[in-house]
Parts: C-alpha cells; sequence; structure tokens
C-alpha cells in the first residue's frame, strides 16, 4: 500500500465513470431499439450528467445533503477494491465481505438521505429498496457461501482465477447451473431493473427515493448509480463467469453481461414488492438451497463435472 | 422579454447551456387537454429521446415545465407551486392556444387567460391541439434558443418577482387555506 496505490484507485475510478457511463448510454439505445426507436446519442448519459451537475439545486436540511456525499464517497471507496482483471490497488483485500459491507455504507447513505428529504414517497422507496435488498439477497448469499465452501476462498480474484483457463465451461454459472441462475436473477434485483423496480417506480410512487432530488444533488445520484452498476456487474462477473484474464477480455464480457440485463428488463413488466419477495423467497431460494446441498453432499461442481 | 439583447455569457454558462440544450427533462402539466399528444412524441412514431428529451417523475429533476392547454384558476395555484420547486435554469413551454388568449375559452370565469401574466413563458406551441410534428418543431426551437441563450424566463421572473407575484394574486383572489401545514 504506497503512494501508487491511490493513483491507481484514483484512476480505477475514473476508467469506470467513463466506460459505465458509456455503455449506460449504449444500452439506452439497445432498449430504444427494442421498442422500434432510433434512440438517444450515445453519449447522452454524459450529457444528462453534466447538465444536472451544472443547474441549481436545493437543499433539504443537513441530513439530505450529506446523505448524498456519504453515499458516494462509500460507493467509491468500494469500487477501488473492485478486481479488474486482476490488477487490484490493495491487493489481498478484494474479499467478498470487505465488498458487501462497505456497499452496506453507500446504500445506507443513499437510505439517510433520502428519508432525510422529508417526502413521503422517497420514504415508501427507501422501504421498498431495502424490502427488495434484503429479498434477492438471501438466495444470492447461500450461492455465494457454497461458492466460498467449494474454493475455500472468499477472494473475488482468486474464485475468478480459478475459472480461468478451462473455456466457458469452467465458469462457475456452468459449473454450478443452477447457483448461476440464482445469480442473474439476483443481479437484476440488485440493478433495480424490471421485473424488480418497483422501489423507483416513477409514474406510481414518482421515483421513490430519487424523489426530492434536483440539480447537483441529482448528477452526484447519477454518477452513484453508475459506479453501483459497476460494483454490482462486476461481482457476479468476477464470482460466476470467470472475471477476465486480461482488461479487454473482462469489458467485453462485462457489456454482454450488462446488456443481457438490459434485454431482459425491456421486455418485463413490473412485479409488485410484495409479489418481488415471494418470487424471491419461493423459486431462487430452493433453487439456491438445493445447489448447496448438492455442492456440499456430492462435491459436483468443485471438480468438473462433464 | 427582449430576445435580441447582446450576448453575454461567459464560457461555462455556455458550455452549460450546451449541455442544458441538449438533455432536456420535463414534468408535464396535463391537467388541460392536450396529453394525448405527448404519447406519440414519446414513443416509436416520433420518438423524443433523439434529442435527449424525456419525462421526469417530479418538477425537482425537472428542467422544462410543458403546461398543455387551459388552466382553471385552481389549478394555477398548483402549476405555480411546481415552477417554484424546479431548480433553475428552468423553462416553461406553454402548449395549445388556450395558454396564449384563452382559446375558446377565452369568456370563461373558471379559466385564465393569458399565461404570461402569471409565468415566464419561454415558448408557445399554438394549436388546438398541436399535432406531434408541432411539438416537435416546437421543442427544436427550444433548444435552439437554449444554446443561443435566449431562454431566460427564469431570469425574467426573479428580476419581476413583484408583478408576476400581483398578478398572481390577483386572479387567485383572497385565498383561505385551511390544512394542518397553514393553521
Amino acid at each position: 500500500m504506497n503512494v501508487m496505490s491511490f493513483v491507481y484507485g484514483f484512476l480505477v475510478l475514473l476508467g469506470v465513470f467513463v466506460f459505465q457511463t458509456t455503455l449506460t448510454g449504449l444500452n439506452r439505445k439497445v432498449t430504444a431499439r427494442l421498442q422500434k426507436r432510433y434512440g438517444a446519442r450515445w453519449y447522452q448519459q454524459f450529457l444528462d450528467i453534466f447538465k444536472a451537475l451544472r443547474k441549481d439545486s436545493t437543499s433539504h436540511g443537513w441530513v439530505f445533503d450529506f446523505g448524498v456525499i456519504m453515499a458516494l464517497g462509500g460507493i467509491m471507496a468500494t469500487v477501488i477494491f473492485i478486481p479488474v482483471a486482476g490488477f487490484e490497488a490493495f491487493p489481498g483485500l478484494d474479499n467478498i465481505f470487505v465488498i458487501s459491507y462497505l456497499l452496506a455504507v453507500g446504500m445506507l447513505g443513499m437510505a439517510m438521505s433520502a428519508a432525510g428529504s422529508g417526502n413521503p414517497w422517497a420514504s415508501i422507496g427507501v422501504a421498498r429498496a431495502l424490502t427488495n435488498m434484503l429479498a434477492y439477497d438471501v438466495p444470492l448469499m447461500i450461492v455465494i457461501f457454497t461458492l466460498i465452501f467449494a474454493f475455500d476462498s472468499s477472494s473475488l480474484s482468486e474464485i475468478a482465477a480459478l475459472q480461468q483457463g478451462m473455456g466457458i465451461l469452467g465458469w462457475n454459472a456452468f459449473r454450478m447451473p443452477l447457483g448461476g441462475i440464482v445469480a442473474v436473477i439476483a443481479l437484476l434485483g440488485m440493478l433495480g431493473k424490471k421485473p424488480f423496480d418497483s422501489f423507483i417506480a416513477p409514474t406510481e410512487i414518482a421515483s421513490g427515493p430519487m424523489v426530492e432530488y434536483g440539480g447537483k444533488h441529482l448528477g452526484f445520484m447519477f454518477i452513484l448509480h453508475e459506479f453501483m452498476t459497476f460494483i454490482e456487474v462486476s461481482i457476479i462477473l468476477s464470482l460466476f463467469f470467470g472475471g477476465g484474464a486480461t482488461i479487454w477480455e473482462y469489458m467485453l464480457k462485462y457489456a454482454v453481461l450488462y446488456t443481457f440485463m438490459n434485454i431482459i428488463s425491456g421486455v418485463m413488466p413490473r412485479f409488485k414488492i410484495d409479489q418481488a419477495v415471494k418470487y424471491f423467497y419461493r423459486v431462487p431460494l430452493a433453487m439456491a438451497i438445493v445447489q448447496g446441498l448438492v455442492v456440499i453432499f456430492t462435491g459436483l461442481g468443485v471438480t468438473l463435472w462433464f | 422579454m427582449v430576445l435580441d439583447e447582446k450576448d453575454n455569457r461567459n464560457v461555462w454558462e455556455k458550455i452549460g447551456d450546451y449541455f442544458s440544450a441538449n438533455s432536456i427533462w420535463m414534468k408535464w402539466y396535463c391537467t388541460g387537454c392536450g396529453a394525448i399528444e405527448l404519447p406519440p412524441t414519446m414513443t416509436s412514431r416520433y420518438d423524443m429521446e433523439r434529442l435527449g428529451m424525456g419525462p421526469m417523475a417530479t418538477p425537482r429533476q425537472a428542467d422544462v415545465l410543458l403546461i398543455t392547454g387551459y388552466l382553471s384558476t385552481k389549478t394555477l395555484r398548483r402549476v405555480i407551486y411546481s415552477y417554484e420547486q424546479m431548480n433553475s435554469p428552468r423553462f416553461i413551454v406553454a402548449f395549445g392556444s388556450c395558454t396564449i388568449n384563452g382559446g375558446i375559452y377565452y369568456d370563461s370565469y373558471a379559466t385564465i387567460g393569458r399565461l404570461d401574466k402569471y409565468l415566464p413563458v419561454d415558448l408557445y406551441i399554438a394549436g388546438c391541439m398541436p399535432r406531434p410534428e408541432v411539438v416537435m418543431n416546437g421543442f427544436n426551437e427550444l433548444i435552439k434558443m437554449i444554446k443561443k441563450g435566449q431562454a431566460k424566463g427564469w431570469k425574467h421572473y426573479q428580476e419581476n418577482y413583484e408583478w408576476y407575484k400581483k398578478n398572481q394574486l390577483d386572479s387567485l383572489g383572497e385565498v383561505i387555506i385551511k390544512d394542518e401545514f397553514h393553521e
């Protein structure tokens, strides 16, 4: 841990912002094509963010302002710990527990800020977001614990490295197919894509937690959302799809996975929050438990089984 | 509003106006008529996202307040609240003949005549109703105006607040509010 680590961390933040924002813009185009529209320009997301940062902003008190900064800080700190194709700013600290714990700082900062605005829609949105988190976290954590049990490691880069060099069939998503399906469904929930986007439903609860944000606050929230997307997709990519041997491979896989999520989201209607919870506790939870039992009692998946 | 003033923006304001012009988020205030013209403008037939425009959920997030059709004196109060919640730079686009001079409701006791007396309108889209082509054309014009720094109704509102306030109060009359927030 020296000065270079911090320089590298800064470069990671910059690179992730440019990469993910571009990808979001391209995905707006993909969604538009699904709906037979021409769609926004590929750099539209940059214009939106800089436009929002340029505007004036309304404060709703100290908690509201501080929560935004805290959430952005927490999320940016988490991004630095994510290993990208074997590169790490702080080697040896890319533990899944470190990442999920740091991620909570950002998420709770966002909840604190939204609740600080005093708007009832924001409170409803935050309540739904946390309920949604509880719903997808239980099946996902069972699968992740299965992985940790199987490979005796909780380091993202180590688990990613173990899957490489065996072709596509070496990825955990194919070694443990049920777990892979659970992870992809949970990723939809994490990203807030349809059908699990009831907490930001714009026409129902006026975009939920975001209801009172405008101008610079909203710009920060957009940047935060780009970083959060990167963290969530990266975790699933490293754990189940083999990360990437080179940075280009990583970016390509990342783009494919994220676009796939968007295409699913583009053709789905929206679950009510209680339907989402019921769904997660019925189908993915059962699949996760079956996958765990298979790995523990038969060892299938730890070694290649085909 | 004087539109042909000398352009005295500094370079940062010009860059900011470039971003503002290319990313227009709208709050639609559609309690009059005309809301039905907007879904075709937004979806695959005319696709306003090409120009970087899109609907937003709340006035706080929006740049443009789009007021469609006639405004009754009762809803004028809500429009003013919505406009004052928005963050500047903010723009108003008035849509349909009724916002210009009252339209077919010119002698109605329940609707306002000229919207311009109560809020600073940057752009009118005339017609009863304006079709989606006209709406797109109008927004193209708004984009050009913002780029050139000519859409400064929000500054005009700040500078002439007393005049607007007086008109608003005249129209609304004496208002007695009885609810938990105003006791």
